[in-house]
């Protein structure tokens, strides 16, 4: 499943699974609603538009990650209502001077080697956050 | 069959760097110690609950429950390892008391080890991200202070106050427990960083912006060990049996997947009102706490989420000295993580060791008048909490 995710996300396509109990929208898909824990769920694909709620520059990097540093990780809410984690296409500097929260975004993905912990042993898909405002 | 359970003998190793010993050697060291002030015999021990993260990872070994059990000479018996990240052990612990309180032992072994300072930064840094979602959190380089560093940013915006001026605020908690685990022989900051200032803090190498070195707790190896039995059985064996009146724990996933809940702490909120509820106490009646501060932050939002500060309150109450040892709710007097070192898996039960320990007047290094204590343990970015209410009173 979290293979097809980035699957779609590297042909520009967001998914996730919409509840046909109470609406909400999940995103990164999961096996039940985020919000009623329903199995009742229609795949769907999302805008890939939100915003930044929250960023933070990694200096120290986990073990198959150091030749990436320093990187920006952000947390974004779509306009869907989903929150996901990816990595803001912003330089650190900038991302430690100016304040980014609530700045709109685009996401798209981009491949990266995997490392041996990693669950996709071929590749390693993170969501790229691009300032569009 | 509802027993009351109380807590005999407790041990800690020394916390910082221990290359030279295996797991169960480091475990056996903390062992003897609680074994020795419990009174017991070998075989009054039934059963062991034993916490631990990343012994794959750090040691390349897994299957410890009966490997401790052999070390300490307890072979044969049954040997459980609980995993539930920085909570192993406390997740163990209730599991323990629970077994006790409802007549399956009457007397266990609970405790945990880790040697995350011998495995090196990388490789410890790659062991507790495994405690993030693997797929969806790790794939970015998200990192644990990663993690506190997002919700330090959200706080702030949360409750409108500037990132500098929360950033010197929440340096007052990295200040206060480096200055109490200076003080403590068994930390792994003993005599080291009790004079750091704010700005030191401040000024430190950025780890995950906002949050400096200092803003965080070490890489630490080092045991940890409780034996606990029903009131009854310990109260014949010890002059200061220590009661365990609540055990709360409650769960989450992906930390996205909370959204604004993030800065509430709301599984923390969850675990920590059924410890409340079961003890039949309130926020009002507890005397000093042993929060997790892996960051400092993050003891700023646990104040809050167990009912010490109102929301949105627990920055300014560390900089105005209410968490302090002379203060309204002494918070972490031993140093907590980030002046006595997070040994992941014996985190709980060491903060137990020392809740104990103040509770018994055996605190010697820092004067806290306390009856009844609680701790407070964080696994994951919310995945895993548990709280224990701890006192010198059964009832
Ligand atoms: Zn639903």
């Amino acid at each position: 499943m979290f293979k097809d995710f980035f699957s779609a996300l590297m042909e520009g396509k967001l998914i996730g699974v919409k509840c046909k109990d109470c609406g909400e929208i999940t995103c990164p898909p999961k096996s039940t609603c985020n919000s009623c824990g329903s199995r009742n769920l229609e795949r769907i694909e999302l805008s890939g538009k939100g915003k930044i709620v929250s960023y933070t520059v990694t200096y120290v990097a986990p073990l198959g990650y150091d030749a990436e540093v320093p990187y920006v990780v952000a947390m974004v809410e779509l306009d869907e209502g989903a929150w996901i984690v990816g990595r803001l296409d912003v330089d650190a500097e900038k991302a430690d001077k100016e304040d980014m929260i609530g700045k709109r975004v685009e996401v798209y993905g981009k491949e990266f080697p995997t490392e041996q912990f990693y669950p996709d042993k071929q590749r390693r898909v993170v969501p790229m956050f691009k300032i569009v405002e | 069959m509802k027993r009351d359970v109380a807590v005999l003998g407790v041990g800690q190793t020394k916390f910082g760097s221990h290359p030279d010993k295996t797991l169960p050697e480091l475990f056996a060291e903390a062992f003897f110690e609680a074994f020795d002030s419990s009174n017991i015999e070998l075989k009054d021990i039934e059963a062991i609950y034993f916490g631990n993260f990343v012994g794959e990872i750090t040691d390349g070994a897994a299957n410890l429950g009966g490997f401790i059990a052999d070390e300490i000479g307890l072979r044969g018996i049954p040997a459980y390892r609980f995993e539930g990240a920085c909570a192993s052990s406390s997740v163990a612990f209730r599991e323990a008391y629970l077994a006790v309180k409802h007549g399956i032992y009457d007397c266990v072994l609970v405790g945990g080890a880790e040697k995350l300072y011998s495995a090196g930064t990388p490789i410890g840094t790659r062991a507790l991200a495994t405690a993030l979602d693997s797929a969806y959190e790790v794939n970015s380089g998200l990192t644990f202070p990663g993690v506190f560093a997002l919700i330090a940013r959200m706080y702030a915006k949360v409750y409108d106050i500037p990132l500098e001026k929360l950033r010197e605020k929440i340096a007052h908690v990295s200040v206060k427990n480096h200055k109490y685990g200076a003080m403590n022989p068994k930390a792994q900051f003993y005599n080291k960083f009790g004079d750091l200032k704010v700005e030191d803090v401040l000024n430190s190498r950025m780890i995950c912006s906002p949050l400096t070195l200092f803003d965080c707790c070490p890489m630490t190896d080092g045991a940890s060990a409780v034996i606990i039995a029903t009131a009854d059985f310990a109260k014949d064996r010890v002059d200061e049996p220590i009661y365990v009146r609540g055990a709360g724990q409650a769960s989450a996933g992906s930390l996205f997947r909370q959204k604004w809940d993030i800065v509430k702490a709301l599984p923390r909120k969850m675990s920590a009102e059924m410890a409340y509820k079961e003890a039949g106490m309130s926020p009002k009646d507890i005397d000093v706490a042993f929060i997790h501060d892996c960051f400092t932050i993050a003891e700023v939002i646990a104040s809050e989420a167990m009912g010490f500060f109102e929301y949105g309150k627990g920055a300014d109450a560390v900089e105005e000295g209410l968490t302090w040892a002379d203060g309204e709710i002494p918070i972490n007097p031993d140093g907590g993580l980030i002046g006595k070192g997070h040994p992941v898996g014996a985190t709980g039960t060491a903060q137990i060791y020392s809740a104990v320990k103040l509770l018994r007047g055996e605190l010697d290094f820092v004067k806290v008048d306390a009856e009844t204590a609680i701790t407070d343990t964080l696994g994951g970015d919310f995945g895993t909490l548990v709280n224990i209410i701890l006192s010198v009173h059964r009832r």
